[in-house]
């Protein structure tokens, strides 16, 4: 059953999935059946230095499906901008998903430092996504800079590690006005069910995926795994308790 | 001489949209910076590259 009227709103744009796929690490040929059994209707690609004879992965995306380039390669606020305006140019729409990184070991983003990106794209008519650690403070910052949505990450990016920044994430959930997309790190479905349970209102996986047995499978899994994580949400989840409540009626027993 | 993507290249005089038509790129899958500014698309057919000029050809790959 699926929900027509729960929307997402990304910075004006509305959205019916919750599931944004990452189009890294593995075959494009099945980057089209991915995105269809996932039900995705956003999917995130990089930029990088072309030969003519690299293909074309646009080729492989569903007419209809938003991209979400990264900056990706980004050390800096300046760099970050100059990829997106790069992406720009490539005509495929104002959103951008802001990466700066200079971590080489576990590829953490500088908050600071992408930041101040939010702010130029911002103003530069972009619709930032800023990819972040779930800091309170900081992402206040990307609201003050014009964010769309906030990306914090569960996980360091490509360790399928899960929910290692739960406690932080519903922070987020709680304090951020703005849609708290949960980005990296994910590794199963179960994983992405449960940010959902929490509030979030999206996910975004790749090496998930990427790194699967069977991608176009796992892609559908995750694609299921949020639909339900948002409906538990939406229904409410159950009180928990410390000791046992009967769930079957405690009179009319045959010995009575 | 000037560096394409970080290669060198013999193509002083050589307009963008030639290299890019001789070298099999569709224009409107790529972005064109030279000397770290990004050439608007319009300039392609009109800007030689310089003796020295670093560019950088660019399109959307895979990524997260």
């Amino acid at each position: 059953m699926e929900n027509k009227n729960d929307i997402l709103n990304i910075g004006g744009h509305e959205f019916t999935s919750r599931f944004i796929l990452g189009s890294g690490k593995y075959d494009p040929e099945l980057i089209d059946a991915a995105v269809k059994h996932a039900g995705a209707q956003i999917i995130t690609l990089a930029l990088r230095r072309v030969n003519s004879f690299n293909g074309n992965i646009l080729e492989h995306i569903p007419e209809g499906v938003t991209l979400l380039p990264n900056t990706s390669g980004a050390r800096n606020a300046e760099e970050a901008v100059k990829i997106a305006r790069l992406a720009r140019e490539l005509g495929c729409g104002s959103f951008i998903k802001i990466e700066v990184i200079h971590d080489s070991k576990y590829l953490l983003p500088d908050n600071y430092e992408t930041a101040k990106a939010c702010e130029l794209l911002a103003k530069d008519g972009f619709i930032p996504l800023p990819y972040m650690y779930p800091d309170l403070n900081a992402a206040r910052d990307m609201v003050n800079a014009g964010a769309a949505a906030i990306m914090p990450l569960a996980a360091p990016i490509g360790t399928n590690r899960g929910l290692a920044t739960r406690e932080f994430i519903r922070i987020l959930i709680e304090e951020i006005d703005l849609p708290i997309i949960v980005d990296a790190g994910i590794g199963k479905p179960s994983q992405a069910c449960e940010a959902m349970e929490m509030g979030a209102a999206a996910i975004m996986a790749n090496t998930a995926i990427a790194t699967a047995g069977n991608v176009i499978q796992m892609a559908e899994a995750f694609g299921n795994a949020v639909k339900a994580g948002r409906m538990a949400y939406l229904a409410g989840t159950g009180r928990v308790l410390d000791k046992a409540s009967a769930s079957s009626p405690l009179t009319g027993f045959l010995s009575e | 001489m000037l560096k394409i993507n970080g290669e060198t290249a013999e193509a002083v005089g050589v307009t963008v949209e030639a290299h890019l038509k001789e070298n099999g790129y569709s224009t409107d899958r790529v972005a064109v910076m030279v000397n770290g500014e990004i050439l608007p698309k319009s300039d392609y057919a009109a800007y030689k590259f310089a003796d020295g000029d670093e560019v950088d050809i660019v399109g959307f790959v895979g990524g997260g």
